[in-house]
């Protein structure tokens, strides 16, 4: 199958078009939210909370008996918060820190719903089946109306956004500023914290419990090294995540055998990949050019300056001096000194070298130049 | 007792003490979450090992998920040192992409591999005993029985052999190096151990509950205690109790061992959380609001110090010009008065000799924080709250 024949396909084709758009959308929102999680320091909030959703899930079976998504999902959302928020009063009322924190809620109350989810399967009325889908997600589940309540979701989310966005950035940055400036900051933070379960629960049907953190974190952690901006960042971090949606719903439809969840989160740690090593600002590969290019500056200065000392000593500045002189001198190597003659610092004339005027003067302003800037 | 049930409950003890050893030392290093990470992280050594071994208690499969398993911690130091972003961030993107890889992995070769997500994830106790090691022809217990008593061995001889460079580098990494005990080394052995234990305790009680094991006793005991020793015992006991009464539990609901074992570790952990003494909420919230009245108490105190005159003085005043509400103000004013600290004439407030002291002592605590002085008024000024 060709790209153009799936795209085409991607039109004509209902399941294909809104499992595509869902996932897009839920990348979308996930970028923008996780952003927020991860400059706060509370990237593992998405995994704990996402594994702390599922007792949810199940009382809200067990209560309602029915299969509905949205009342399971209500469940998810309220038992997220409970997790979230014990979380938060661990860290602040006792010792424990926040990794044990998030360590311990995650999985206790995910065995309680396994516990629950297990006693559930044991139960005579034969509704049960397809709770367990929550566990990994199944994209191929969503329907149309599960892609709306999405999208006005994340239109929701976007407007409280856009309304507190000064509040938002402000807070991130510093909490005790914000606390002085008179806002709420309890408030604000109850509603970021909010808005980070919710989105995670929304992810749940389709990615679920076990890798909705990625999705959380992997658009945010690629966006953060394009970007100073928060709101480039948060921008960047929502392509990223509808792209890796789209990307990752695609290859898991043209293969068989391949569950979309995870292969959404693997296209989006490539773009977190592609983010660490290509990004200018703060990439390994430029940061290693230019370690690299410091390095050989460096050693021109120091070769330079070696024969500033050595021409010093003459009368002429332009006296000739064997290269053989420099043999000895750590740094030196034929390809310095052709740099160095390209600079107009130095002229090599057979064996022999000389430092020529300006060579001379930038030598004898090297350290100098540098006390003064220091200054 | 059937004798199943025995070896289960036994299965059950030995992971959970296998569990809570690494666990305590990884709480008190703040890395908890690796063991999270560990856990789903091993899932495509595990796949792997299977591939090659077909047997899922093999030590081949251990030792190479194991491997997964410090291939994780690796990569999430080396993220880190690359400071692109932060640790919690590196470890929430290592372990979702292995996990991934493994998921893939299952599905790509379901008709081969008798192996199931769920089963590596939430394992399943009760078929434990159905898995026999035979010796020369000899029955000699359950497989996983053998895995982790062998694993428990291990941790315990490492434990009690490096004790001391364990305790020293948890909590002065700068003075084990100075003593010589490389804190690399113990940093790789422990995470090798928590890995190893992971992976044997995997097929008993799934990966995710392994976290359950290992963080909760640990936490718990350290809301408890602050002496490595005893934390270590106490979370062992946590344990084992966790382990037994949670097989009883899941005994009686039919339901999974595992997720009522991590149910009961659940509920210990609640009581502890709430009614700890000293360091749980219902002491720390009672011991919040006396510090609240206390300090509410001395504002109160200095202001009646500084001013003479009757106005400032009135007992409707507080209201006005401190700005609290009245039942705040009507119990500070019974805990000074109680106190021997005010006099109330004609609704005019005035300091006693005894609060006069107390707010001239406060002042100096105040301005020079000089610990003296607060340890002195604590002698002399025992609040009585009646």
């Amino acid at each position: 199958m060709t790209i153009l024949e799936y795209i085409e396909l991607l039109f004509n084709d209902y399941t294909l078009r809104t499992i595509t758009l869902g996932t897009a959308i839920l990348g979308a929102v996930c970028g923008m939210l996780g952003s927020f999680a991860v400059l706060r320091k509370q990237s593992l909030l998405g995994d704990a909370i996402s594994h702390a959703a599922l007792p949810g899930i199940a009382i809200a079976f067990l209560i309602t008996g029915a299969k509905e998504s949205n009342t399971l999902l209500l469940g998810a959302l309220i038992s997220g918060l409970i997790g979230a928020f014990w979380i938060k009063s661990i860290i602040s009322k006792t010792h424990l820190k926040s990794d044990t924190a998030l360590g311990l809620i995650l999985s206790l109350f995910f065995g309680v719903g396994m516990l629950l989810l297990t006693f559930i399967q044991k139960q005579p009325n034969a509704n049960q089946a397809g709770l367990d889908k929550y566990l990994f997600g199944q994209a191929a589940t969503l329907l149309e109306k599960d892609v709306w309540f999405m999208a006005i979701v994340t239109g929701v989310c976007l407007i409280v956004l856009l309304l507190f966005w000064k509040e938002f950035k402000i807070l991130l940055f510093d909490a005790d500023y914000t606390k002085t400036l008179g806002f709420n900051i309890k408030f604000l933070d109850g509603l970021i914290t909010s808005f980070i379960v919710a989105a995670i629960i929304l992810g749940l049907q389709t990615v679920g419990v076990v890798l909705m953190s990625a999705m959380l974190l992997a658009p945010a952690a690629a966006a953060r090294q394009w970007t100073n901006s928060l709101a480039i960042m948060v921008g960047l971090a929502a392509t990223f995540g509808a792209f890796s949606g789209v990307i990752g719903t695609g290859i898991s439809a043209s293969y068989p055998n391949l569950s979309t969840g995870p292969v959404i989160v693997l296209v989006a740690s490539v773009f977190v990949l592609v983010s660490f090593i290509f990004s200018p600002g703060r990439g390994l590969l430029f940061k290693e050019i230019r370690f690299r290019q410091n390095r050989n500056d460096l050693k021109l200065h120091k070769t330079l300056s070696f024969m500033y000392d050595i021409a010093k000593t003459h009368e002429d500045i332009d006296h000739p001096h064997s290269v053989k002189i420099l043999n000895n001198f750590h740094g030196y190597t034929k390809k310095s000194l052709h740099k160095l003659e390209e600079k107009n610092l130095i002229v090599v004339i057979g064996a022999n070298w000389s430092l020529t005027k300006k060579g001379f003067e930038k030598a004898k302003n090297l350290y100098n130049q540098h006390i003064e800037t220091n200054d | 007792m059937t004798s199943a049930q025995i070896e289960i409950q036994l299965i059950a003890s030995l992971v959970a003490i296998a569990c809570a050893i690494p666990g305590v030392f990884l709480v008190l290093r703040k890395m908890a979450l690796i063991s999270d990470a560990i856990s789903h992280a091993i899932l495509p050594g595990i796949v792997v090992g299977f591939f090659i071994t077909h047997d899922i208690s093999s030590p081949l499969l251990i030792i190479l998920a194991a491997f997964t398993g410090i291939l994780t911690v690796f990569l999430v130091e080396f993220i880190q040192k690359t400071g692109l972003v932060k640790e919690d961030t590196a470890i929430g993107l290592i372990f979702p992409v292995l996990f991934s890889i493994g998921v893939i992995l299952i599905a790509q070769n379901a008709n081969d591999v008798h192996l199931d997500v769920d089963a590596v994830l939430l394992g399943e106790l009760a078929f434990a005993p159905f898995d026999r090691l035979e010796l020369f022809g000899v029955d000699v217990g359950p497989k996983s029985l053998w895995v982790i008593g062998v694993i428990l061995l291990v941790t315990l001889s490492l434990l009690i052999a490096f004790f001391k460079e364990l305790k020293v580098s948890t909590f002065d990494v700068g003075l084990a190096s100075a003593l010589g005990f490389s804190p690399v080394v113990l940093h790789y052995g422990l995470m090798t151990v928590a890995s190893v234990t992971t992976v044997g305790a995997f097929d008993a009680v799934g990966a995710i509950l392994v976290v359950a094991l290992t963080i909760a006793p640990a936490a718990t005991a350290y809301l408890l205690t602050k002496d490595l020793k005893k934390m270590i015992l106490l979370s062992v006991g946590f344990g084992v109790f966790s382990a037994i009464s949670g097989y009883w539990l899941a005994h009686g609901l039919d339901a999974s061992i595992a997720g009522s074992i991590a149910s009961v570790l659940g509920v210990v952990f609640l009581m502890v959380f709430l009614f700890a003494p000293g360091t749980g909420m219902v002491s720390v919230s009672y011991k919040q609001s006396r510090q609240k009245v206390e300090v509410l108490l001395l504002t109160f105190l200095l202001h009646l110090k500084n001013h003479k005159e009757k106005k400032e003085r009135h007992v409707n005043h507080l209201g006005e010009h401190i700005n609290w509400q009245k039942s705040q103000a009507k119990s500070v004013l019974e805990l000074a008065l109680k106190n021997n600290m005010i006099i109330i004439d004609n609704e005019i407030v005035t300091l006693t000799e005894k609060g006069n002291m107390f707010a001239k002592n406060a002042i100096n605590y105040i301005t020079d924080h000089s610990e003296e002085a607060i340890e002195e008024m604590k002698k002399d000024f025992f609040l009585f709250r009646g």
